[in-house]
């Protein structure tokens, strides 16, 4: 690796420290054996998973865990599909129970059309999980005063929407997402919304500590490209931002010298 | 929590459970890991509730089942 190696930027969660960025999702593969190519691919040290019932009538059906597993990689369960508190909390005892983490993604979602973070639900789970024992990285709205209460709360991690889950349509308010990462003294991760690589660079360009991406990378038409198209992507937006970019200037600027031009 | 009045010398009895939403009979007396048995999980994968408490892995086979119980039996799977 060259001088500006990513390996000496972790960002570090709940005491763990993470040389990757990008956080990937396992859900909507075709097959276990992609979801473990395209996570292999993507570079990410963190997933996500959810907690279902197990299927009574194929119990010896493959496990997420036969293929990615839990010891090298941190599972962040998450209470996708909760619209309730009280789904969201009682769901997670059980990922605790089921892994032995105390460190979980926590969503409770609104109605379709929009499944935006209901964040009434969100404050009532988050309340309860915390009193409860466990790391809270939460979903959010892209909302500085909701998720400076979130972190007031004791959440370890803020994770606003880029915009709505599985639209792909980029990050749609950059402004609030700067302000919410120069607000936050916890870690700001970029979740729902990422398209493409531009998308997860974009966010890392805003200053955020991290970057959750599933839709872009699962529904790809090849998902094991485009998740080393987000690793690409996070990674140049990381640097980005650490560079510091140019000012803007509306006017053009000629990048040669205008002296010494022969006449 | 009752008294528990079943003689001991009872040899079976039939349990009917409700486990992940289907109403299911075993063959009784059953603890929670009788029943992952009888189901054929992989204990080190799952995560059991018995009417609405988790029951900690390390006291399967402690916890006796009781007729009407209410297990939901989950484990994980891909989600974002």
């Amino acid at each position: 690796m060259d001088g500006l190696s990513v390996l000496d930027d972790a960002w570090r969660v709940a005491g763990r420290s993470f040389a990757s960025r990008l956080v990937v999702g396992t859900g909507k593969y075709k097959d276990l054996p992609t979801t473990a190519a395209a996570i292999e691919a993507s570079g990410a040290e963190m997933v996500t998973v959810a907690v279902r019932r197990v299927n009574l009538s194929d119990p010896k059906a493959p496990m997420l865990q036969d293929y990615v597993s839990p010891n090298r990689y941190t599972y962040l369960p998450n209470t996708a599909g909760c619209f309730t508190a009280d789904e969201a909390v009682r769901t997670l005892r059980l990922a605790r129970e089921a892994g032995g983490w105390n460190l979980v993604k926590l969503e409770v979602l609104g109605p379709a059309p929009t499944l935006y973070p209901d964040m009434a639900g969100t404050f009532e789970a988050a309340a309860a999980l915390i009193k409860d024992g466990f790391e809270v990285m939460v979903y959010c709205s892209d909302d500085p005063i909701a998720a400076k209460r979130l972190e007031e709360m004791g959440c370890v991690a803020i994770m606003p929407l880029g915009a709505p889950i599985g639209s792909g349509l980029g990050v749609q308010n950059p402004l609030m997402i700067r302000m919410i990462i120069e607000n936050a003294k916890v870690p700001v991760l970029v979740d729902a919304g990422v398209g493409t690589a531009t998308d997860a660079a974009f966010a890392m360009e805003l200053g955020c500590d991290a970057v959750l991406v599933n839709s872009a990378i699962a529904h790809a038409d090849d998902p094991v490209l485009m998740a080393r198209a987000m690793k690409a992507g996070v990674e140049a937006g990381r640097l980005a931002f650490r560079a510091g970019r140019m000012k803007r200037t509306e006017q053009a600027n000629p990048s040669s010298p205008t002296n010494g031009l022969i006449r | 929590m009752g008294t528990d009045n079943r003689p001991m010398n009872v040899v079976t009895e039939t349990l009917s459970l409700t486990v992940n939403g289907e109403a299911r009979k075993f063959a009784g007396p059953l603890t929670v890991a009788g029943l992952a048995q009888a189901l054929g999980l992989d204990t080190r994968k799952v995560a059991v509730e018995l009417n609405r408490e988790i029951v900690p892995r390390s006291t399967y086979a402690q916890v006796p089942l009781r007729g009407g119980d209410i297990l939901e039996i989950v484990h994980f799977i891909g989600g974002g």
